[in-house]
């Protein structure tokens, strides 16, 4: 998985037209759109990730600051909830300790389904400078699955939001309605 | 560049007001690198840190900090150290005992409330145990965890690791597994040069306070000690008349003069 980058469309331009066309045509003409209700779930999540704080260290600045007007998250439907049981996605940002986890999988636990985590920051994602540290999980992928994981110490903001587009993507590619 | 926030009063004549307010309870008494430190008996531990802070001219109002050191080749490999600060004299001093696995230190819960919980830390990480603590628990390691993780014979990795068991549906403990063991560095390298310190046999020959850093104390310009010759000009805290405050005739010749830019909109010069 990754960016397709061998054949980037160049600048300026358009969605296509005929595409574009045909929807228009089919709702002038019918009043409605029919599409799959598999395509429909997938559009209305990948358009509504709210997502869990578990902001543990200084990752957890970044998290902040990709929420702030600069980056705005909200663009993407991505909004901070505080409880898990209404996100959609946890995003894990810092160090992991061994007295936090039990909580962290607590959390997870209590978020409805479908759920996602993303894994940001090098602690979060393998111990990072505290790997061989007594204390701290070697990467919070021992605790709950993780779906993306973004590298970086801490990320910077946009890091996070590549991350939160790539869950996207993930999820329009992956997406049931049974996960 | 000396700065005109206070600085910390002089060490001058402390060690004999001290020794003097202490008395045979002193074991030693050292003044390194801009400090003070007292060695104490460890019985009379309680007596003489309510006597710093109670004596006339001492006043220790503050327990700052508690921290523990452990030196593995001392008999009683584990030292103790109260960081006191007095605030009505700005001065600091730090008290030390020494002690063992199993001989307890007083606790000074009756003096400094505050020492309850820095009592635990010590006794978390080093297992130094405080005759008197009401609640000498663990304060900052996991619930059952075992062993005091700062004695120098305590692993780094330590002897468990946790993950999520499917089987059990919550966290488990389990041996630690690596898959590549810790490494250390050295970044001297032994054919560019002869002197070949290992990384922290710098601190042994007196440090500067602050980082650490190979440089020593007195090669240090600044640092914490107070500073020699002549003091920094006080910035004035009162405006007595309109020339120090900016305002008068400097400020109307300065709203006096024309802009010969042209008003560009958005085009700010502080942004």
């Amino acid at each position: 998985m990754g960016v397709d980058l061998t054949s980037p469309p160049p600048p300026g331009t358009l969605p296509d037209p005929d595409f574009l066309r045909d929807i228009n045509s089919e709702v002038s003409d019918k009043g409605f759109l029919v599409t799959s209700t598999e395509e429909l779930f997938q559009w209305a999540r990948t358009g509504s990730l709210w997502w869990m704080t578990f902001g543990l260290a200084c990752c957890a600045v970044e998290m902040i600051q990709v929420n702030m007007p600069r980056y705005d998250m909200e663009r993407f439907g991505a909004a901070p909830r505080a409880s898990p049981r209404q996100s959609d996605v946890m995003i894990v940002a810092g160090t992991l300790c061994n007295k936090m986890a039990p909580a962290l999988r607590r959390v997870y636990d209590q978020m409805s389904e479908p759920r996602y985590v993303i894994s940001m920051g090098s602690c979060a994602n393998g111990g990072g400078y505290y790997h061989y540290s007594y204390s701290v999980v070697r990467g919070c992928d021992r605790i709950v699955p993780v779906d993306i994981y973004v590298p970086g110490c801490p990320p910077t903001a946009e890091a996070l939001l590549y991350g939160v587009m790539q869950l996207q993507r993930k999820i329009r590619r992956a997406g049931t309605i049974e996960r | 560049m000396a700065s005109p926030a206070p600085v910390m009063a002089s060490n001058e004549g402390m060690i004999d007001a001290v020794n003097s307010a202490l008395g045979a309870s002193v074991v030693a008494i050292v003044d390194a690198v801009g400090e003070i430190s007292v060695t104490v008996e460890r019985e009379a531990l309680a007596e003489a840190l309510l006597k710093l802070r109670d004596t006339p001219g001492l006043e220790y109002q503050q327990l700052m900090e508690i921290a523990g050191v452990d030196y593995p080749e001392r008999p009683e490999r584990f030292e103790v150290c109260y960081h006191l600060l007095s605030l009505t004299r700005n001065h600091r001093i730090r008290v030390k005992v020494t002690t063992d696995e199993e001989t307890p230190v007083p606790s000074v819960t009756d003096i400094w409330p505050v020492a309850g919980w820095l009592e635990r830390e010590v006794f978390d990480l080093y297992g130094v145990l405080f005759a008197g603590n009401p609640d000498l628990r663990r304060i900052l390691t996991d619930y059952g965890f075992r062993g005091h993780p700062f004695r120098k014979d305590f692993p780094l990795t330590g002897y468990v690791e946790m993950r999520y068991s499917e089987e059990h549906k919550r966290v488990i403990y389990e041996p630690v597994k690596l898959a590549q063991d810790f490494r250390t560095f050295d970044f001297m390298s032994p054919w560019e040069g002869a002197e070949y310190i290992l990384p922290g046999d710098e601190k042994a020959q007196g440090e500067a306070p602050g980082a650490p850093t190979p440089l020593k104390a007195d090669e240090i310009k600044g640092g914490n000690a107070p500073p020699k010759g002549e003091e920094a000009a006080a910035t004035p805290k009162t405006t007595e008349d309109t020339d120090d405050t900016g305002a008068g005739e400097k400020a109307n010749k300065k709203a006096a003069e024309k802009s010969d830019e042209p008003d560009v909109p958005g085009g700010d010069k502080d942004g």
